[in-house]
């Protein structure tokens, strides 16, 4: 089996799924193997599971699916938190389907991740031990009704700049994978951002509560990109595999200049004083990051690090019966099925 | 009891029979036993709290006060609701919810084929569609049920003192009154004795399968069709309904 290995710097969602542990060493087998892995993927082939390719590349993608893996998984919870007091039937079913799509881009990047030869019960043994992370993003709480807008609008905006690249990862059956995820994630962006429009149309109460969202999940979404690229470790040889398209500031700013204007139309503040228009450079500019909140919440001192692991792990173990039943059943079946 | 107010009454018992069960449901997502499961129990969540509003639309359109599904979901009170009481336990364990699920499974299957050829046709529409979902709900249910009851010593164990605890519940699925007479007269809903039968037997086939024993009748005293219901489910609503209520008049 394949082991994510180092727990020092753990992800942000999908962009800085790379970021975590050693840099990967690009030695492979053969100066010639390597030669031509890397001809395939500068000539824009894809690379199937059969193919051979670098041990390096093999254990940087495992540990970037399975870590996005987890972060579909993980990120049912926050928004989970509101199917039952969803405000109207119609929000309700709509979340509830929402939710239900992150667990199924959870299954396909767990198969994704299968096809490198590593088995899906022991990603999750690795994500309820706290040895593989997620993304950081859902360790923030969800207070109010406006915040499964904000996610929508803000998280899974970033999270469409960061994978729409990833389509054309170099990896096959990532990248196939990708295409219908995102195809879905830009459709939970429309329903997240026509929450924060009802909520801001609304009684002034509701535009409260969009603009407190907004307050909340503004800074969280801009850290959703890692480090700035003098501090990313891992950019360069990714982008070498054509794993990683852009570098993280890169795709910062594409998001910040997309996002900026759309809340202007909603009436809602950007929470920084020192947002402005650079005519010159034809983006907007942001102040500084907190780049300290950003590592406290990776080492796991974020507000929610603890409930979103416990949230998994008692799921898990009250589980453990039923999933000991299906297989003494599915044994009794087969062991029928065979006399 | 006049006739239209029979017809509303009929639909909310529908109506919030799904959308009751539909919340508990939605309650499990991102807990299951297996992500497999998590996408299962989310996928019959959508289905009840789709039925819920189309059942509820209808209602709050015939009853003509221009009350609307998501008025009559977030602004009536625990004895203004008319579900089964069986749909509002508690999800308790996974087998819990699976023979919740499965006895109301079963009861649909009969009631939903009765109502396909209902002579309101917008409800025989609602039914047909439903019957649909149904099918997948109880091959669900039933298998799940099968694995539990046939599956290690614990589960079986723990799976048949679902079924001790749930039983009492199913008295109220063929326990007539007013409404479900006037419903079958008018041939909008079937009598409720005639369903028994066929319910009764693919009980009895599942359990054989889960290798689960049928429990003895028990009396009933609660009849959630005409608003006398358990403990649990203002808390239910209580969470539900909190968010409407806080800003009267709002749109969301």
């Amino acid at each position: 089996m394949y082991h994510i290995s180092g727990k020092s710097q753990p992800p942000m969602y999908t962009q800085a799924l790379d970021q975590q542990g050693r840099e990967p060493s690009a030695a492979p087998e053969s100066p010639e193997q390597a030669a031509r892995f890397q001809a395939r993927v500068d000539a824009e082939e894809k690379i199937e599971p059969k193919d051979w390719m670098p041990e390096a590349y093999r254990q940087t993608l495992i540990r970037q699916i399975s870590q996005h893996a987890h972060s579909e998984i993980v990120g049912m919870l926050p928004e989970g938190n509101w199917i039952t007091r969803a405000p109207s039937l119609r929000r309700k079913a709509v979340l509830i389907a929402k939710v239900q799509d992150e667990g199924g881009h959870g299954m396909y990047l767990y198969s994704a991740a299968e096809t490198l030869g590593v088995e899906r019960a022991t990603l999750v043994e690795q994500l309820l031990s706290g040895a593989a992370k997620y993304s950081s993003i859902f360790n923030y709480p969800t207070l109010t009704w406006a915040d499964v807008g904000a996610i929508g609008w803000l998280v899974d905006g970033a999270a469409i700049m960061n994978q729409v690249p990833i389509c054309r990862c170099s990896y096959g059956p990532y990248a196939r994978a990708m295409v219908r995820i995102c195809k879905e994630e830009s459709f939970h962006q429309r329903q997240g951002f026509e929450i924060m429009l009802t909520l801001a149309r609304g009684s002034e109460a509701q535009r409260a509560m969009a603009q407190d969202a907004l307050n909340r999940w503004w800074w969280p979404s801009i850290m959703m990109f890692g480090p700035s690229d003098v501090a990313s470790r891992h950019t360069a040889q990714s982008m070498r595999w054509k794993i990683k398209r852009f570098t993280n500031d890169e795709l910062r700013q594409k998001f910040i200049d997309v996002t900026v204007p759309q809340a202007q139309f909603l009436g809602l503040t950007i929470p920084d004083p020192q947002l402005r228009w650079d005519e010159a450079a034809g983006h907007f500019e942001i102040g500084p990051i907190d780049w300290e909140e950003f590592q406290a919440v990776l080492r796991g001192h974020g507000p929610c690090n603890r409930e979103r692991l416990e949230a998994r792990r008692a799921g898990h173990a009250a589980g453990e019966w039923v999933r000991e039943a299906a297989a003494a059943h599915a044994a009794k079946r087969a062991a029928q099925a065979a006399a | 009891m006049s006739a239209p107010d029979a017809r509303v009454r009929y639909l909310l018992r529908l109506g919030d029979t799904s959308l009751v069960l539909g919340q508990r449901l939605g309650e499990w997502v991102g807990h299951a036993p297996a992500l497999e499961e998590d996408l299962g129990l989310a996928n019959l969540a959508l289905d009840f709290v789709g039925q819920a509003r189309l059942l509820l639309s209808y209602a709050g359109e015939l009853e003509g006060s221009g009350r609307d599904e998501d008025a009559l979901a977030f602004l009536r009170d625990a004895h203004e609701f008319a579900n089964l009481a069986l749909a509002e336990q508690p999800n308790g364990d996974f087998g819990d919810t699976i023979v919740r699920q499965w006895l109301i499974d079963t009861w649909q299957l009969q009631l939903y084929a009765a109502l396909s050829t209902s002579t309101d046709e917008r409800l025989a529409a609602i039914a047909a569609k439903s019957l649909k979902e149904t099918r997948y709900h109880h091959r669900f249910s039933s298998g799940w049920l099968a694995r539990l009851g046939d599956g290690t010593p614990e589960s079986h164990a723990r799976v048949q003192a679902s079924l001790e605890n749930l039983w009492r519940f199913t008295g109220e699925l063929f326990a007539p009154d007013a409404v479900d007479e006037a419903m079958a007269a008018a041939g909008i809903g079937p009598q409720l004795a005639g369903l028994e039968p066929a319910w009764s037997a693919l009980i009895d086939a599942d359990l054989k399968e889960a290798t689960l024993r049928r429990p003895a009748p028990q009396p009933f005293p609660w009849h959630g069709k005409r608003g006398v219901h358990t403990e649990h489910l203002s808390h239910l609503l209580a969470e539900m309904q909190q968010l409407p209520r806080s800003l009267p008049g709002a749109r969301w």
